[in-house]
């Protein structure tokens, strides 16, 4: 029911019989719309102490940090959603930016024909989402097949894939990632330099990716089926869900989007480090946590997600630009993360009580 | 009247916001005697208990206690003060051992710091024994059975030196036999002194153990008698005001050819040469209720699991409308035509976390997805069908599961096993936890699709309903189909004799006789 009211403020509001009075309907309100009132606050608070804060030039940096995480934790989202959690998305995202470069600058070396085939762009990325999806999937295969803990899993896949990306390029970096004309791999920069109304391609990827994801959410019976097996898996298995495969499916979810972000990246840079990504994890499960989704499963949303992640990024935005210590910035963010979960369980006990 | 009343409720009120769950209910619990409390659900049973234990506070009213005034503010405080309850579902930890379940946050101690294992087990070993239950208290919980589980949280509650115990439905998941070793121990505890409050939906029971009844129906106090005055339609009328179950008798419908065929079916129990299931063979009819009766651990709900593809390691042939089922997996059983309504509303038939609609639709998704996405409106119109049909009581399908009484939520489950379209129906313990009026509702259901040619397998462990509703009973004991009755043959007598055949001698080894 709460996912129906945050994901559509248009739809109409939920009647229930049970309410107690105009002040629960409004505490009701308030505390499910507490991720957008957190973010009009904080976006108020900057605005009013830093002139710079509401600039267009500053707002789509903001946008664009936020983009990386936002992506992130859309794919996380599913996750969480089925009651797992990803905790290798931060090396898929450094091993997709190796992919990526290497493809680049090195090509696809086959020993065996004696030859080294270079892509075009499109099928260097392609690729790397293919990668990145593997990586999802092979998570996917040790959770349902081998009946290991999502923790357990993603925590050796995060060595394992960002053992790979050391030893891609022996732990060094694919500088310049420009292509050459005459193997017709040029335009990669384009990705992460290049706007459309102004607005960054890295945005437009976030807002396309979104809307998909609140599709595949609410619109598809996969996303049904992923909210079931979060409240229920036994439940779910016995309606005729095939809750391995839909799980499954959630990480190769994750690890697309990773892949996506480890693109964005290399490309913004020019150049892929394989270092890249390192902790991105926990900022994604930040986002989706902020955004009210319980790491039980079950319960919350797409949409959430990402205004989980822009209160990550309003905040990290608004105290660079005061020029606040870094280290308290960490500290405060670790302290907002707790706050809106211990505002999620009142609303849980809210609930409750209806 | 001489007996005496050891804790008084007078004038209670609770209100939650929206609902009066208690209107100016008294309650008098008499000493050294078993105080019934019955209703429907949502009657207000749980609620004045949980005000009793501590759990909740009264919005308005008194409670005194031996005349004095109390208001247990914790269940520790109602413990200290003599009060102890045993919930519905149980509050045990499977990970530790009978002991440590016994004593969990009331631990001996060596100098307060370490537990006096040595200490607790012997106290343990008595009080076990005191309820004739020879469980080692070193058994861990998760290897016990659900009748063995019982006896230890009463065990538990028998630790506090409680002088008054409160048992919220304590037979909901005990077999006839673990029924009746429950009885003798009440019996016993009455004997000692012990005042009792006893919670339960199955009328006979109540009639036998209980000394006084008090009758809830919605937040409102009915009536309140002594156990000899009055029979079961007297509990009935103040009840609901309907005559129970028992004397249903189903609509007239038309059994016709075979539809589903079970053959030679053997589930093996892994790393042993026991079976769980053993040689089941028989047929259903188009139109056919066919009742199965058996104790529990008999293998029903085993059965019901293979049947949707559960086991795989199952052996036998299962044949649908004359087509010899292989696949193996719930889904492709629920799209040949099976499907299961499963004994644990809570566990395995709903997502407490998804809307009554979302709930509703789970199993047939696939109805409403024209591969691109799910269409809104067909998914509205099937479940305002089933609403209206099975008749849920829900302002609006989008609320959460959670909000509905046991019985709406029920007929939810079903209504989601009927969206599927099944050809056979298998309703494992469809009425458990229900009240009786909407029992009857069920049953009504039941008939209806029977009518309408469906196959239909309906499990309880309640002997009447299985006998009120079937149109042939099969009996199953230890894995395997004892004996088989038509409806004018079917004998109270003979079916307990074909359950139990099997037990005896093995079974007085582990202490349930």
């Amino acid at each position: 029911m709460q996912n129906v009211q945050l994901n559509s403020p248009s739809a109409e509001p939920v009647p229930n019989e049970t309410q107690g009075g105009a002040l629960v309907v409004i505490g009701k309100l308030l505390v499910s719309l507490r991720a957008f009132i957190a973010l009009f606050l904080l976006m108020g608070f900057f605005a009013a102490i830093n002139d710079t804060f509401l600039d267009s030039g500053n707002l789509i940096i903001l946008t664009k940090q936020v983009a990386i995480n936002a992506i992130l934790g859309l794919g996380m989202t599913f996750v969480i959603l089925t009651g797992g959690i990803d905790l290798s998305v931060g090396s898929i995202v450094g091993l997709a930016g190796m992919v990526a470069g290497a493809l680049i600058n090195e090509g696809l070396v086959l020993p065996m024909f004696g030859i080294v085939v270079y892509f075009n762009v499109w099928i260097v990325m392609v690729i790397t989402l293919i990668v990145g999806m593997i990586v999802g999937l092979a998570n996917g295969i040790i959770i349902t097949r081998f009946n290991v803990a999502p923790f357990i899993a993603t925590l050796g896949m995060l060595y394992i894939a960002r053992g790979l990306a050391l030893l891609s390029a022996d732990g060094s970096t694919y500088p310049n990632l420009v292509g050459s004309e005459e193997l017709g791999n040029t335009g990669f920069p384009q990705l992460g330099g290049d706007t459309l109304l102004d607005l960054p391609y890295s945005i437009w990827i976030m807002i396309a990716l979104t809307l998909i994801a609140i599709f595949i959410a609410r619109k598809t019976p996969f996303g049904r089926q992923v909210y079931a097996i979060g409240g229920n898996a036994r439940a779910a298995k016995l309606s005729g869900v095939r809750v391995k495969r839909v799980t499954m499916l959630t990480y190769v979810i994750s690890g697309f989007c990773s892949a996506m972000v480890g693109l964005i990246i290399a490309s913004q840079l020019v150049s892929a480090h394989p270092a890249t990504g390192e902790t991105f994890e926990l900022n994604a499960i930040a986002a989706v946590v902020l955004g009210g989704t319980s790491l039980a499963g079950g319960r919350g949303t797409v949409f959430g997600t990402i205004i989980g992640a822009f209160v990550i990024g309003v905040l990290r935005n608004g105290m660079v630009l005061e020029g606040l210590s870094s280290f308290l910035q960490i500290i405060i963010t670790g302290v907002v993360i707790i706050l809106a979960v211990v505002i999620d369980q009142v609303q849980v006990r809210l609930q409750q009580r209806s | 009247m001489s007996d005496d009343v050891i804790l008084r409720a007078e004038q209670v009120i609770k209100i939650y916001p929206g609902t009066v769950a208690l209107n100016k209910v008294d309650f008098n619990i008499y000493r050294g005697k078993v105080n019934v409390l019955i209703g429907e659900n949502g009657a207000g049973k749980s609620t004045l208990m949980k005000i009793l234990a501590g759990v909740e506070e009264a919005t308005a009213g008194r409670l005194s206690l031996e005349g004095k005034e109390i208001a247990p503010k914790s269940p520790r405080e109602a413990e200290e003060l003599g009060i102890g309850i045993i919930y519905q579902e149980l509050n045990l930890f499977p990970n530790m051992n009978v002991s440590e379940n016994i004593f969990v946050a009331h631990e001996r101690t060596l100098g307060g710091m370490v537990i006096d294992h040595r200490s607790q087990e012997d106290r343990a070993r008595e009080l076990l024994q005191r309820l004739e239950q020879p469980i080692d208290p070193r058994t861990f919980v998760q290897d016990l059975r659900i009748g063995q589980q019982q006896i230890v949280e009463i065990a538990k509650a028998l630790a506090l030196d409680v002088r008054i115990l409160i048992m919220d439905e304590p037979t909901s998941a005990l077999s006839n036999t673990e029924v009746e070793v429950l009885f003798r121990v009440i019996d016993e505890l009455r004997a000692q002194g012990m005042s009792i409050i006893y919670i339960s939906h199955k009328l006979e029971e109540l009639l036998r153990i209980g000394d006084y009844v008090t009758i809830l129906r919605d937040g409102n106090l009915m009536a309140e008698a002594p156990i000899p005055e009055i029979d079961l339609g007297w509990i009935v009328e103040n009840m609901v005001g309907r005559e129970t179950v028992r004397h249903y008798t189903p609509a007239p419908h038309e059994v016709k050819q075979t539809i589903f065929s079970v053959q030679h079916l053997t589930l093996p129990r892994p790393r042993t040469k026991d079976y769980t299931l053993k040689d089941i063979s028989f047929d259903l009819h188009a139109g056919e209720i066919l009742g199965l009766y058996g104790l529990m651990g008999a293998g029903r709900t085993e059965l019901f699991e293979c049947l949707m593809g559960l086991h795989p390691q199952a052996v036998g042939e299962i044949v649908l409308d004359g087509e010899l089922l292989k696949a193996n997996t719930v889904r492709d059983r629920i799209e040949q035509g099976l499907m299961l309504v499963p004994e644990d509303r809570q566990r395995e038939g709903l997502v407490q976390t998804m809307s009554v609609s979302n709930n509703m639709l789970l199993a047939s998704l696939r109805r409403y997805f024209n591969w691109i996405m799910l269409n809104r409106t067909q998914e509205q119109e099937a479940v305002e069908q089933y609403v209206q049909e099975l008749s849920i009581k829900v302002s609006n399908p989008e609320n959460l599961i959670s909000s509905l009484s046991g019985g709406n939520q029920q007929k939810v489950v079903v209504g989601k096993a009927l969206l599927t379209n099944p050809r056979v129906l298998l309703l494992d313990e469809p009425t458990r936890g229900i009240d009786v009026g909407a029992k009857e509702e069920i049953f009504d259901i039941v008939v209806q699709l029977a009518q309408r040619g469906l196959g239909i397998i309906f499990v309880s462990t309640e002997l009447k309903e299985v006998m009120a509703i079937s149109d042939r009973i099969l009996v199953m004991s230890k894995g395997k189909i004892t004996r088989e009755f038509q409806r004018d043959e079917a004998d109270e007598q003979d079916l307990v004799e074909a359950s139990a055949i099997g037990h005896g001698v093995e079974n007085e080894a582990i202490g349930v006789s």
